[in-house]
């Protein structure tokens, strides 16, 4: 599959969003009102600036943005829609907890966890939009949906640290969380890769002719001299020597990650900064070129009629 | 709307194609005759990009492919046509976000609603026939709408009221008719000839046809040729001083 970097930036940087928001509304839920009203807003304006991005960036590959608005309506059938409706959602309890948590306002823990638990049914819909689709081997996989959770906590809590850092408010269940969502996100990411790499190729070129009655089918003749959409979209194919590299670049990217996050609990506080710092680069880096190659690594069934031999 | 019509009822009207995948012969009449028919009706005209340059651009809602099928003296070459199936249960239609995407209850045709397409692709994403193709100057999704336009056109002759590749196809390789019938005549061509689905594992429910290939007539004889030819494929030995020079070079380039 071709991968769209407006979509990759979206379910990346608004992931993030998701997590960071959810975590400060589970963290609003215990403690109550925020300690400091400029942590507050700094948490607040870095989630809900990169849930907005995020949903921004992904109208900008459609064919026609202004009409995007027709996408909420319907939510019956189709994952995309309840996305939309979800991530819109969202922002009410969002909202409300962002006043009442940096003003004190009433009702901090409810809307907090609203909070939390839209921000995972958002992030739920968004995985599934992939893991709905049968074409897709490599998506239509049970895995899909706890990676994209796990990748949205891991980045959404190494925000949290690095914030509370940056303000003096870091604390060790940040690190707990931050470092167990890595942890989670890797050994998903790698199971996944395990499996999707041993998995049986059902899908043959003889089968989805019909015509491996006849014998071994190739195809003699493309329809068109030149590629067409189907090709551009779903023909990408990325080397396995080159996803092999990338895999390598999002486990060390991660792992980097990591010991940055553990080596917050024993650095000075400016190095203990830093170090968070660091740690947000590492998995933003991990996780786009894990969402790249999410996309890269797909392959769609109708590249079998182009001739592909199996998918 | 992208919840499904309810299209159990007996007697459910489902147009349809059924392909002859023994009588094509790969002429591409019927994608040019589609692609023709689109400049103008619904969901048209299908962008033409740079048609004579190095790289053309442009959704076809019906395209041919080309497949050698078995191996050596057994090889068959299969032409084989491809444009929307109308399925019973298509995941085109139920991904898609705003309702663009719908299937008729009336006739189970599948269609693009193009003033309310955002062209997400999502329902190309979700056909595994590569059905959908994306016009990047409209912004929009295209598929073959099985000519809705010339079927029920009452300013069309009665004999051209039906999809223009089926029209078009000069060896009778394309029908078209209603597959929910089991008395219509393109229901007993689909029974007589053992007519299957693509793909029918994704339980889109394939409401077009495909009718596989006739077994070759010439397989016993494939190795063996008439004796008037015999002749003349072999170079004799004895002969002339040319005729041997023939010989072995023809041996020589053999290798």
């Amino acid at each position: 599959m071709h991968p769209a970097y407006s979509v990759i930036l979206f379910t990346t940087a608004s992931g993030a969003g998701y997590g960071l928001l959810a975590l400060i509304g589970l963290a609003g839920a215990a403690h109550g009102a925020a300690s400091s009203q400029a942590f507050a807003v700094t948490c607040l304006v870095t989630s809900l600036s990169l849930i907005s991005i995020g949903l921004l960036s992904s109208t900008f590959h459609l064919g026609h943005p202004e009409r995007a608005w027709r996408a909420f309506s319907q939510w019956r059938s189709s994952w995309l829609s309840r996305e939309g409706v979800a991530a819109v959602a969202t922002f009410v309890p969002a909202l409300l907890f962002a006043y009442a948590w940096t003003f004190s306002g009433l009702a901090i823990a409810l809307f907090g966890i609203l909070s939390a638990v839209m921000c995972a049914v958002t992030v739920y819909c968004t995985g599934m939009i992939y893991a709905s689709l049968p074409t897709i081997r490599q998506w239509c996989h049970p895995l899909v949906v706890p990676v994209y959770l796990a990748f949205s906590l891991a980045t959404g809590a190494l925000l949290l640290l690095a914030i509370a850092q940056v303000f003096g408010r870091d604390q060790t269940v940040q690190v707990v969380f931050a470092a167990g969502g890595l942890t989670t996100a890797l050994a998903l990411k790698l199971a996944y890769w395990k499996s999707i790499d041993g998995a049986k190729r059902t899908h043959t070129i003889e089968n989805d002719t019909g015509l491996g009655f006849i014998g071994a089918v190739l195809q003699l003749e493309s329809p068109h001299t030149s590629q067409n959409y189907l090709m551009k979209e779903m023909g990408y194919r990325v080397g396995r020597k080159h996803a092999a590299k990338l895999r390598r670049m999002v486990v060390l990217s991660l792992g980097g990650s990591l010991i940055f996050c553990l080596l917050t609990l024993t650095l000075p506080p400016a190095l203990a900064t830093a170090a968070a710092i660091l740690a947000v680069i590492w998995a933003a880096i991990g996780a786009v070129t894990e969402r790249w190659l999410f996309f890269a690594e797909a392959e769609h069934v109708v590249n079998l009629f182009y001739g592909r031999p199996a998918a | 709307m992208t919840t499904l019509p309810d299209t159990s009822k007996p007697g459910q009207k489902k147009l349809g194609l059924v392909i002859d995948l023994d009588t094509c012969v790969g002429c591409q009449a019927c994608a040019v005759a589609c692609k023709e028919w689109n400049t103008q009706g619904y969901s048209a005209p299908l962008i033409d990009d740079d048609p004579y340059g190095a790289e053309p651009m442009g959704p076809w809602l019906n395209r041919v492919h080309t497949y050698e099928a078995g191996e050596g003296a057994e090889a068959q070459t299969v032409h084989f046509p491809r444009s929307c199936l109308h399925c019973e249960e298509p995941a085109c239609v139920t991904v898609c976000p705003t309702g663009a995407s719908y299937k008729r209850a009336e006739d189970g045709i599948v269609l693009v609603n193009p003033d309310t397409c955002i062209g997400c692709k999502l329902c190309s994403w979700a056909c595994p026939y590569g059905a959908r193709e994306y016009d990047h100057n409209d912004g929009v999704m295209k598929k073959c709408t099985l000519c809705i336009d010339r079927i029920y056109n009452e300013n069309l002759e009665p004999e051209d009221r039906m999809p223009a590749c089926v029209r078009a196809c000069p060896t009778g390789a394309r029908h078209f008719g209603d597959l929910g019938d089991d008395t219509s005549d393109i229901s007993k061509l689909v029974k007589e000839r053992g007519g299957y689905d693509l793909l029918p594992e994704m339980n889109y429910k394939p409401v077009n046809k495909y009718l596989p290939p006739r077994p070759r007539r010439d397989r016993a004889t494939a190795d063996t040729q008439p004796d008037a030819l015999q002749s003349m494929t072999t170079i004799s030995g004895n002969g002339t001083l040319a005729d041997r020079f023939f010989r072995w070079a023809d041996e020589k380039l053999s290798d």
